[in-house]
């Protein structure tokens, strides 16, 4: 024997490329399943519900995501190449959380920017949905801990974590604003901690994605912390006219203050009847 | 000293007092002089006052600022009551602005009332520029008080920026970041002036103190000279009135200062304090709490000045993006900033020149105090038109991005719309407003000839049906007829017989100007109306009267060819009515 065999087509392979793939493939499905297990908690026990869920999850998906994502969840190219719907392979369950659970997904119409509407599924489902995506590629980012979302975090340093990694495209006081073409970072105000944590982790739409290297999972708490702590209290000023700084100040000035005035001005030049 | 113990008498301690202050400084003198000071009475003439008044409360609530505001720069931890800030490193100047609006008592409030105040100033001021504007009050003898006013609005803008800054917060440090690169964008000059300003780089550690003086001292002084100067002129050239019955230009129609005015004055002062303090105590403004510190690397979206500069950075962003820069003459010119300057200072040198070049234009020499009513100067009320939609685009230019989210649309397209607005939209206004102002006047021309519409309609004998018109009062009339009218003028040649080029852009200045015009009604032209009128007001209710005569009768047609003599008149008398607008 020689010690490359051809095959059918003709190609040779290495006698241990067998086993090289086998290796890999024990790799990949064990690191998998271990993964998964550690993201769920009562591992062993819930094995058998995690499979009747991404069995649920697929069903889902095939359902009310696949027209668009394809039926292997690999999204679509164009005859360009050119990715036209994004692959769900590797986003991970956190994706999915967060554009499902924000009712972004599944998408209504498509425009320069997936918006926010009314959830389309119930929390079971959505579970089901990030499940089973999850089941796909395994390393993608798990929804967060609820340790990370309990606003307790250090609201000073996640202020300042806001104002220098957040605050160009949301606004320094998380009121949003406007990015090319029609795009824009959302208003952050009434956003659940959970789907700020995982907008940071998986980058949805325009968003960048920033890693734990770049911004640990404290200092996250921390920044949730601060936009919980704008949320909670309200300006000690009174209204505060959305938050959007000089422009809607400036407007006010002119229709109400200026206007009242002017208003009583006609009333103290009145002639009497 | 007889009369002394008698005016104790009668009037106590108040005409003593009195007595006490005219024997030494002249108090009746100059209550005679100022007390019977005469002012007409119109609404559109209190919003100077506005703005007088919101920068008194702006002296008074600043006042109380100076108190607790410190201008330094230095670092400091901060360790206040505002938790999201606690341990953060940030300048004095900022750390004491936290402390005025949580620790101080009534800090925040008096913050918000400065705030709003300067705002509500600058507008006010910019609102009665334009009525001054919009009547004609600025023509002989008031070009200079023209210039006065626009000093102050200028000033007044002057001192919101140097006030805006203060805080050194993140916004008012991105703000102030803007106006380092303008300056730097000034070819030759402008690093060195930069340099000079922030005394080295930016930021450096001295800018909030020299903004502090400029804001607390040289800024206002300088408004309050420019402020008595514009007052004063006011007592000099007397008020204008508005046109009416008796009004002309050699007298003032109102009531006098005392003790009319200084209590509706007084009193109008309380009201503008107050819708401030309202406004103030209910509506955040400037949560510079949100913004944090200042530092240098952190932009926020949305970062914006205060409205009266706003302008000014709507021009930057309207600025063409292929224009960035070009090398010339061994230096980096950037047209991106210049040309949103060169922009800038053009539009403030016209509207500041304006008195003088309408006044060259139409070679008016007369001193006028009856104001216009804006649609009998139809090209000067087009020219405003076109000038305050040419700011309004650049005003709107610096908030693309909040029209751009707010309104679901590309931040790109909003701006290129603003962009092409900037041109297209001020010809816009111009030709719609003169089209509207000289239609107003025909239908002013049509009143005062036929009189209003009563709404009355009559069916003639003959079947044709009228509306019966009323005439005018002569009070309401008074003020549809008078007005001045230009008529555009020739080049003419100067002594040498020359025709210079200056006659010629006046000449076509003036035919711009005056060419489509509607001549007020002329006595002449009122008897000729007056007199077809006067048939035909008789006549149409004997028709009137034949007409219901006619319901009557059980055969119609009878009374009908009756009536038809009475009918005839005013049938005739329509064909005249009809003319009259044509004339012009």
């Amino acid at each position: 024997m020689s010690l490359f065999r051809r095959n059918v087509n003709g190609a040779r392979r290495h006698p241990m490329a067998a086993v090289a793939v086998i290796a890999l493939g024990l790799i990949v499905s064990g690191g998998g399943y271990a993964a998964a297990s550690a993201a769920v908690h009562p591992a062993s026990s819930a094995t058998a519900a995690d499979t009747q869920l991404v069995a649920e999850g697929k069903k889902l998906f095939l359902g009310n995501c696949a027209s668009c994502h394809g039926k292997n969840a690999a999204g679509e190219v164009d005859a360009n190449g050119k990715q036209v719907f994004p692959t769900l392979i590797g986003v991970g369950a956190a994706a999915v959380d967060f554009q499902v659970g924000t009712g972004r997904m599944p998408a209504q119409a498509s425009g320069p920017q997936m918006m926010k509407k009314t959830v389309q599924f119930t929390d079971h489902q959505i579970a089901a949905l990030a499940a089973y995506v999850q089941s796909l590629d395994p390393t993608g980012p798990t929804v967060p801990d609820a340790k990370w979302l309990d606003g307790k975090g250090d609201t000073s340093r996640g202020g300042e974590l806001f104002r220098v990694n957040c605050a160009m495209c949301h606004n320094a006081a998380g009121a949003g604003g406007a990015l090319t073409e029609g795009k824009f970072a959302p208003n952050l105000s009434g956003v659940k901690a959970r789907h700020i944590y995982e907008a940071m982790i998986t980058g949805p739409q325009n968003m960048p994605v920033f890693s734990d290297k770049n911004l640990s999972p404290s200092d996250k708490r921390d920044i949730i912390s601060y936009l919980k702590y704008l949320e909670k209290n309200p300006s000690s000023g009174g209204y505060e006219l959305a938050n959007l700084g000089p422009v809607v100040e400036g407007l006010f000035a002119w229709i109400i203050a200026l206007g009242l005035l002017v208003l009583i001005t006609m009333w103290l030049a009145a002639k009497s009847n | 000293m007889a009369t002394t113990v008698n005016t104790r008498k009668k009037g106590g301690v108040l005409a003593g007092t009195a007595n006490y202050l005219d024997e030494r400084v002249g108090v009746a003198g100059i209550l005679k002089e100022f007390g019977r000071k005469i002012f007409p009475d119109h609404w559109s003439f209190m919003l100077g006052e506005v703005a007088l008044y919101s920068f008194l409360i702006l002296l008074l609530s600043g006042t109380f600022l100076t108190f607790f505001f410190q201008p330094a720069m230095t670092d400091v931890i901060y360790n206040g009551v505002y938790g999201p800030l606690k341990g953060a490193h940030m300048s004095i100047a900022y750390a004491s602005t936290l402390d005025i609006s949580f620790e101080v008592r009534g800090g925040l409030l008096f913050r918000q009332v400065h705030h709003w105040a300067a705002l509500l100033f600058v507008a006010a001021a910019g609102l009665h520029m334009l009525r001054v504007f919009f009547t004609g009050a600025f023509r002989k003898p008031r070009e200079i008080n023209w210039v006065v006013g626009f000093a102050l609005f200028v000033l007044g803008m002057a001192a919101g920026f140097t006030g805006y800054s203060l805080p050194d917060d993140l916004l008012s440090g991105n703000g102030l970041r803007i106006i380092d690169g303008m300056i730097k964008g000034v070819p030759v000059i402008g690093v060195w002036i930069s340099s000079l300003l922030f005394g080295g780089q930016f930021p450096g550690h001295n800018i909030v103190a020299r903004l502090y003086s400029l804001h607390i001292m040289i800024v206002p002084a300088l408004i309050l000279v420019f402020l008595a100067i514009h007052l004063f002129m006011v007592v000099i050239h007397k008020h204008t009135h508005y046109s009416g019955p008796g009004r002309r230009d050699d007298n003032v129609v109102g009531y006098p200062l005392m003790p009319v005015y200084v209590a509706k004055a007084g009193g109008f002062f309380f009201i503008v304090f107050g819708v401030i303090m309202l406004i103030a105590a209910t509506f955040t403004i400037n949560p510079v709490w949100n913004y944090g510190g200042y530092d240098p690397s952190p932009v926020s979206a949305g970062t914006q000045p205060d409205w009266y500069i706003g302008w000014l950075d709507g021009a930057l962003r309207l600025a063409p993006t292929h224009l960035e820069t070009m090398d010339a003459w061994g230096h980096t010119w950037s047209w991106n900033i210049l040309l949103p300057l060169i922009v800038g200072v053009l539009f403030l040198v016209v509207v500041a020149a304006y008195p003088f070049v309408e006044a060259w234009i139409t070679g008016d020499k007369r001193e006028h105090h009856v104001l216009d009513r804006p649609r009998n100067t139809p090209t000067r009320t087009a020219v405003g038109a076109a000038g305050v939609t040419f700011y309004a685009v650049l005003w709107a230019g610096a908030a693309t991005d909040l029209i751009a989210t707010n309104f679901h649309m590309s931040l790109n397209q909003v701006l290129t719309s603003a962009q092409i607005s900037l041109f297209v939209l001020p010809v816009l206004a111009f030709f719609v407003t003169k089209r509207l102002c000289l239609s107003l006047q025909r239908k002013d021309r049509e009143i005062v000839l036929h009189g209003r519409e009563s709404g009355r309609i009559v069916r003639l004998p003959h079947g044709e049906y009228v509306e019966i018109h009323e005439p005018v009062d002569a009070y309401t009339q008074y003020k549809l007829v008078d007005y001045k009218d230009y008529k555009p003028t020739l080049a003419r040649p100067n002594a040498e017989g020359k025709i210079t080029a200056a006659a010629r852009v006046r000449a076509s200045l003036s035919k711009f100007y005056f060419e489509d015009r509607i001549a007020p009604v002329t006595q002449g032209e009122l008897d000729a109306a007056h007199h077809d009128h006067h048939e035909a007001v008789e006549a149409a209710p004997a028709a009137e009267v034949k007409a219901v005569t006619a319901k009557k009768a059980p055969a119609a047609k009878k009374p009908a060819t009756k009536a038809a003599p009475a009918a005839k008149k005013p049938a005739a008398a329509k064909p005249a009515a009809k003319k009259a607008p044509k004339k012009d």
